[in-house]
């Protein structure tokens, strides 16, 4: 119990933030309250600490706050979002879900050499060269057996990498294992829109990268 | 006239947006959760630092936290504030998080003493009230965290956590591992030492364009 006669000073700064939480009980916060009105300094110790707390509580101080949120947490929490709407078998499709195919677009669009450079991009050099060829499914072809180019070639091409190393077979059993026409050497085969297309896909043939290199 | 007000608000206009968002979700629409979380990301996680104090730690619970929230998004009720309601979800986990690992740490006893010996301010002029309305400025919200991390880490993180992340006083102190009665000592002083700093701050100008309140005397 605190006695009436000991709310002083000091009493009111070692209480006063426990005053501000409500976390005093009525018969010492009624005292303080008395001590506040008489005593301008306490008043303006209160205040000041009413002020702090109101300032610092404001949700844009958290903004403040030298805290950085890691690279790529926004894309790790939204794909974790994603799997979990998909397992509890509701929809999911977020506006990065549609943006991945539409950036791809932007850089085939753009012929962007990065785009080109990818490994995983067959597809997309396929889409230009594949539907519309007119390469006899029967004409021999070669393909390259000391690389990873999914190229196939006219026998004698000069852009690939080991003429003694190669294999023949036709340009259909070529296409159905996933190897599309070098555009140099099945030029005249294929229904490229324009010169400039050509040179966009072409810049993705990796053995002729390493030819213009001087490999 | 009205509608002009609720335009020119961005605040009452993101609150509207945001109601339009939580029921939607509620109805289904679950591809627009990340879109209504995102503006607190950065709180999420700052609240999940602020208890754990380990980034890999905060980062995994602060997505449990929301992948929680998103469990149970059809539970929240418009009375609360949703950044209030997915906050405390983060402050839980991180708790639960911290039970778990035994990571708590309990103060010594020299230390408990040396937080009980009294601490007075200096500065008793008149307080100049700042208004909330200051933080909308850039330079002031920059001085205030300025001061803040001008404190001792032991008062900042109570500091933090109380009176910035609104945990309560006994969160507070199971997250830092100290006893109830340290927090609050801890945190008189924090708010104590930042009002004298503000004070201080008056002096050099940091407030000198803002608007006096009427009643409120310079010192």
């Amino acid at each position: 119990m605190v006695d009436r006669e000991a709310v002083n000073c000091e009493l009111a700064w070692r209480e006063i933030s426990n005053y501000l939480e409500g976390d005093v009980d009525p018969a010492l916060r009624a005292r303080m309250d008395e001590h506040f009105r008489a005593c301008k300094h306490c008043a303006s110790v209160l205040e000041g600490a009413r002020n702090v707390i109101a300032l610092y509580s404001d949700e844009r101080m958290i903004d403040e706050l030298a805290i950085e949120v890691p690279a790529g947490f926004g894309r790790r929490l939204e794909r974790r979002l994603a799997q979990t709407a998909r397992l509890s078998g509701t929809r999911w499709s977020s506006w990065s879900a549609w943006l991945v195919p539409v950036a791809a677009l932007a850089l085939i669009a753009g012929g962007l050499r990065l785009a080109n450079s990818l490994s995983d991009s067959p597809p997309f050099k396929f889409s230009q060269a594949q539907p519309g060829h007119d390469i006899p499914p029967g004409m021999v072809v070669v393909v390259s057996t000391d690389t990873d180019s999914k190229l196939f070639h006219v026998a004698g091409c000069p852009f690939i990498h080991d003429k003694n190393k190669v294999r023949t077979l036709t340009a259909k059993q070529a296409i159905e294992q996933g190897y599309t026409p070098c555009l140099r050497c099945m030029r005249k085969y294929l229904n490229v829109a324009s010169d400039h297309g050509a040179e966009l896909v072409g810049d993705g043939d990796s053995e002729a990268e390493e030819l213009s290199a001087g490999r | 006239m009205a509608l002009n007000a609720v335009v020119n608000n961005p605040e009452q206009a993101g609150t509207t947006r945001e109601q339009e968002l939580i029921a939607r979700v509620q109805r289904g629409h679950n591809e627009l959760f990340y879109e209504l979380i995102r503006p607190y990301e950065r709180r999420v996680y700052a609240a999940a630092l602020a208890i754990l104090r380990n980034e890999t730690d905060a980062e995994d619970v602060a997505q449990e936290a929301v992948l929680k929230a998103f469990a149970h998004i059809r539970q929240f009720r418009a009375e609360a504030r949703f950044s209030t309601w997915l906050i405390q979800i983060t402050v839980n986990e991180a708790l639960m998080r911290r039970r778990r690992e035994r990571t708590v740490m309990m103060e010594g006893i020299d230390e408990r003493r040396a937080e009980e010996s009294g601490y007075a301010p200096r500065d008793f002029a008149d307080w100049r009230e700042i208004p909330s309305e200051a933080l909308e400025r850039k330079e002031v919200r920059q001085k205030l965290a300025d001061a803040l991390a001008t404190l001792d880490r032991k008062y900042r993180e109570v500091f933090v956590l109380r009176d910035m992340e609104q945990l309560n006083i006994q969160e507070t102190a199971e997250a830092l591992g100290i006893s109830v009665a340290s927090v609050k000592t801890r945190l008189l002083r924090a708010r104590l030492m930042l009002r004298e700093l503000l004070a201080a701050g008056w002096e050099r100008g940091w407030f000198s364009r803002l608007p006096f309140e009427k009643g409120n005397k310079p010192w």
